[in-house]
């Protein structure tokens, strides 16, 4: 296959790939969208096999057989609850990848250049090797965290603001000698040093930031592994790689503003870590006060039998108790017997983007009630009961109410507005901010304590025998 | 312990201080249950169906009152020559029923000297907790509701509006003034016969309560805050009271139902509504005075009847709960049942009163003949706390160093000076990668914001699947010469492709379960 034919084939790869993520707008075109993306990938990675640049096949083969099964066993076998655990651990091979890309194509001493070439060509190796190194292990760091290997508690280290700044320093020291270095070992040495001080940093970076706060960081890392690979591209002179990674890169860093703009948070102030390290507003002391209402199961049974318009709001809860088959449950009787069941999502729910509409998905509620908060907002005054199934910040009106409250300015889901709004929760315990909720003294308020899961079948039961 | 409930005595009572429902709940939290033979038929619940429960039926009152320990009534007991409810409860025994304490000294008195124990259902304290045993609060709702209904019986038309082939037909205008649970209720209930509804209420926060009920919120155009304690309105001030007058006097000319609900503790009523009001308003209006008992928000009121003055008929029922009978017997009793939950912690039929509970202290107004009436003052307010609130707000804004529109201009002019200087010194074939580069940067921006944010996830998985195109990278470097090269390029080839297989794979596993419903 002549050059002029592989670029042909690029052309058509990037084109599919647009189009694969323009299939996600709408679940109907999605599939046909993933289906582009498969098609694009194929072609590309055939056009370069086939290309006048590769010479063993057999190799590429190998590796691409292990690599490929290994990759469909783990897909099949992921539970959709571990979904950000699986899509975390994929960043960091992205990354290792990335890192290993470079390290080779600074070996390669096929591509020589000079002059401003050569610096340019360095610069980029440079910059290869550091992203891809803090996307691995940044990513490894929000999977042990994700899947509960590591505490979900931010660790703050004193002066981790400096720690930081000091290795940007470094970094940028390390890339001037880099640039000047004439032995290829010293040079190596350096970049050695360098991937040492990217990883630490990448470390640093995701401990400490909170288990609510990892949707952003799954979506940064996620940009990140876009941004490695369109450093990789300029590195191989490769106008695809770079495509596709400014396509991928852009895409994580449009889902970490959305995800910032849902908690009302600076990008740099979820990044450089800690709760309400911002604000430094230390209010709260003035708790709401009153008396919480508990309510049974079949209390709660009761009250959603008879509404007529009933709006569930699921949160990271819902996941770690498993319950969204019997959420879904409870939703089909319901909407059998003629009471009007919407889902509300708020963009942050869960663990990373999207998060609780796979879950709903998966235990199959139909994708046509589950609306976005803005969506859907609007319809909690004219709502016989909002339920609330393991979400506590999310529905803080203290948010709305409270200038004072470190959430202040976040937009929330108005369960209050409800005739009866309903908080399942294992205790009083407060939310992942620290903040009481003044949503559960509220008159109309009343809590049904328990395991999620377990509480959902006892009310499930409950909806069945009457 | 044994509970009985005696047929009501006062004139015209229909309500019952149980019903079998009720009753069966009673007993399972270990009582025994007698009542007076046909207590309950005004309320059109039959003896049959107390029995099928379990319930005991006396044949007299008499019987009921002398056999139990525990009596619950609606009405306070009647203490005249002829019916003295207050002789014939058990020296030592409990009575729980309306009271109105600070209005029948006389009355508390004579059940002190009964060494009774007795509760006041008008006194349970208005804190979230005790909302369960509320009374006035159910029984303001059932007025609230009916109030509408009686407004619409005496209205000569439709309260919602019609186009018929007849003739277009314009909806009802109500005016409700004071909010409080009967007002709501009104509006409520005025809504659902499609009318359309303002009110009126001297506490500002009730606003949104208001509008949450589908009613405009019409407001005093002055400067004073109208909450009393415990969530309860108070006496206004005169300047106030001249800008209310001047605003009710307004909306009287131009609705055709208005509903007072203005109430003062211990205080009589407000009069709000004047003679001049009542001529101005068009004749066949109707006005409903839910305050009439406690002297009328209109100065035409005349308790327990329908009057027509000026062409406008003014109804002062002070009976509305007991003309729903049925209804109003249900949440009575329901509440009655929330409290004795309350006293009987050990379920066990054994009442005990905790005089350290506050809900409890509130209600019990004599306790085994010691007069505890009035309680102290409630600690807890069901009204958000103010003060802080207050302290809280003014948070100046943090100045920002550069005003926005410099800060974007600086941005844009670094960025700038930078492209420039990277286009003076950079190779051709860098400036095409980099010209590649940021139009596939926009073109993802662009396709990015149309993802709905449902496919969030799938975003995600398939976007690092696409970027496992670094395979690319490897499948070029495996060929290049060298032992070290070749593993290494391998090595970076296998992750990648797990991560593009696992990827796509798992992509396809989500979107298949997007389904709509059928």
């Amino acid at each position: 296959m002549s050059e002029g034919l592989v670029t042909v084939s690029y052309i058509a790869s990037t084109i599919l790939f647009i189009l694969s993520l323009g299939g996600l707008s709408n679940p109907e075109t999605s599939r046909r969208g993933n289906h582009y993306g498969i098609a694009g990938m194929a072609i590309a990675i055939i056009a370069t096999i086939l290309g006048p640049k590769v010479t063993s096949i057999v190799p590429v083969v190998m590796a691409m057989l292990i690599g490929g099964s290994a990759g469909i066993i783990a897909a099949q076998r992921v539970q959709m609850t571990q979904m950000p655990e699986l899509v975390a651990l994929m960043h960091s091979l992205v990354g290792l990848a990335a890192v290993l890309i470079g390290y080779t194509s600074y070996l390669d001493s096929s591509m020589q250049f000079e002059g401003v070439e050569k610096t340019i060509h360095e610069v980029e190796i440079y910059i290869g090797i550091l992203i891809g190194a803090v996307t691995f292990s940044g990513s490894v760091i929000a999977f042990g965290k994700l899947s509960a290997r590591i505490s979900g508690k931010p660790l703050l280290l004193p002066g981790r603001h400096l720690i930081n700044l000091a290795g940007l320093l470094a970094v940028i020291w390390f890339c001037n000698l880099f640039l000047n270095v004439e032995s290829g070992g010293v040079g190596m040495l350096l970049l050695f040093m360098m991937t040492g001080l990217a990883l630490a940093f990448g470390v640093h970076m995701v401990m400490a930031i909170g288990g609510a706060d990892m949707p952003v960081v799954v979506s940064m890392l996620n940009s990140y592994s876009g941004w490695a690979a369109s450093a990789t591209g300029f590195m191989l002179s490769n106008d695809l790689l770079i495509v596709t990674g400014a396509l991928v890169g852009s895409s994580g860093a449009i889902l970490s503003y959305i995800m910032c703009r849902a908690m009302n948070r600076n990008f740099f102030s979820v990044i450089a870590g800690g709760f309400g390290t911002a604000g430094g507003t230390t209010v709260a002391s003035e708790g709401p006060q009153g008396e919480v209402q508990p309510v049974s199961a079949e209390d709660t049974a009761e009250l959603l039998r008879n509404a007529s318009k009933v709006i569930l709001v699921p949160g990271y809860g819902m996941a770690v108790a498993q319950a969204q088959h019997t959420v879904f449950e409870i939703t089909k009787l319901l909407r059998e017997r003629g009471v009007d069941v919407h889902f509300a999502i708020h963009p942050v729910a869960g663990r990373m983007p999207g998060h609780m509409n796979v879950l709903l998905a998966e235990a199959k509620v139909p994708y046509d009630i589950v609306a976005e908060m803005d969506e859907i907002n609007h319809e909690f005054p004219n709502t016989d009961v909002a339920m609330v199934i393991g979400a506590n910040d999310i529905v803080n009106p203290a948010a709305q109410d409270d200038p004072g409250s470190p959430i202040a300015g976040m937009p929330v889901l108005e369960v209050w507005k409800a005739k009866t709004s309903i908080v399942m929760k294992r205790s009083m315990a407060s939310g992942y901010a620290g903040v009481d909720n003044p949503l559960f003294y509220k008159e109309n308020n009343r809590m049904l304590f328990g395991d999620a899961k377990k509480m959902l079948d006892e009310v499930l039961t409950a909806l069945r025998s009457a | 312990m044994r509970i009985g409930i005696p047929k009501e005595t006062f004139a015209g009572e229909k309500r019952v201080a149980t019903t079998p429902d009720v009753a069966a709940k009673l007993i399972k939290l270990g009582y025994t249950v007698a009542i007076e033979q046909g207590a309950g038929s005004a309320a059109d619940l039959t003896d049959e169906a107390y029995q099928a429960v379990g319930v005991e039926i006396l044949g007299d009152a008499a019987s009921v009152w002398s056999t139990s320990d525990i009596v619950l009534k609606v009405r306070g007991p009647a203490a005249d020559a002829a019916n003295d409810e207050v002789a014939s409860l058990r020296e030592g025994g409990a009575l729980i029923s309306f009271l109105w304490p600070a209005q029948n000294q006389a009355l508390l008195e004579g059940l002190a000297a009964r060494k009774a124990t007795v509760l006041a259902m008008d006194s349970v304290p208005r804190i979230s907790r005790a909302q369960k045993a509320d009374a006035l609060s159910s029984m303001a709702n059932i007025a609230g509701y009916r109030a509408i209904i009686e407004a619409a019986q005496n209205f000569g038309r439709f309260f919602t509006g019609q186009v018929t082939a007849a003739g277009k037909v314009p909806p009802a205008k109500v005016f409700i003034i004071g909010a409080g649970v009967a007002g709501l209720a009104a509006i409520g209930a005025a809504n659902g016969l499609g009318a359309i509804v303002r009110a009126t209420d001297t506490r500002p926060e009730v606003g949104d309560q208001i509008k949450s009920l589908g009613a405009e919120f019409v407001p005093v155009e002055y400067q004073e805050e109208g909450t009393g304690v415990g969530g309860y309105a108070k006496v206004m001030s005169e300047g106030y009271l001249r800008a209310q007058a001047e605003m009710i006097a307004k909306q009287c000319k131009e609705v055709d139902v208005v509903v007072t609900t203005a109430l003062i503790p211990g205080k009589p009523a407000p009069r709000l509504i004047t003679a001049e009001m009542v001529a101005s308003m068009q004749p066949g209006s109707v006005i409903v005075d839910l305050a009439a008992e406690q002297g009328g928000n209109c100065e035409f009121t005349v308790p327990g009847q329908v009057v027509e003055r000026h062409g406008v008929r003014i109804v002062g029922y002070t009976d509305l709960p007991s003309r729903m009978a049925r209804q109003s017997s249900q949440l009575y009793a329901t509440n009655l049942l929330r409290l004795l939950e309350e006293m009987t912690p050990g379920k066990d039929g054994e009442m005990v009163v905790n005089m350290d509970d506050e809900m409890i202290r509130g209600a019990t107004v004599i306790k085994e003949g010691a007069i505890t009436w009035p309680p102290p003052p409630p600690t807890l307010s069901a009204a958000p706390k103010a003060a802080p609130k207050a302290a809280a707000a003014p948070v100046a804004p943090a100045k920002p160093l550069i005003p926005p529109a410099l800060r974007s201009l600086v941005v844009l002019g670094v960025g700038g000076l930078a492209l420039a200087w990277l286009g003076s010194v950079a190779p051709p074939a860098f400036m095409a990668h980099l010209m590649v580069f940021v139009l596939a940067c926009f073109v993802g921006y662009m396709v990015i914001w149309n993802v709905t944010p449902a496919l969030h996830t799938p975003l995600m998985s398939v976007t690092n699947a696409i970027s496992s195109i670094i395979a690319i990278g490897a499948i070029l470097q495996i060929s290049s010469p060298g032992a070290l090269m070749t593993l290494l390029g391998s090595a970076a080839l296998i992750l990648t492709t797990v991560n593009m297989a696992g990827g796509f794979w798992v992509t396809q596993r989500m979107l298949r379960m997007f389904r709509r419903s059928e």
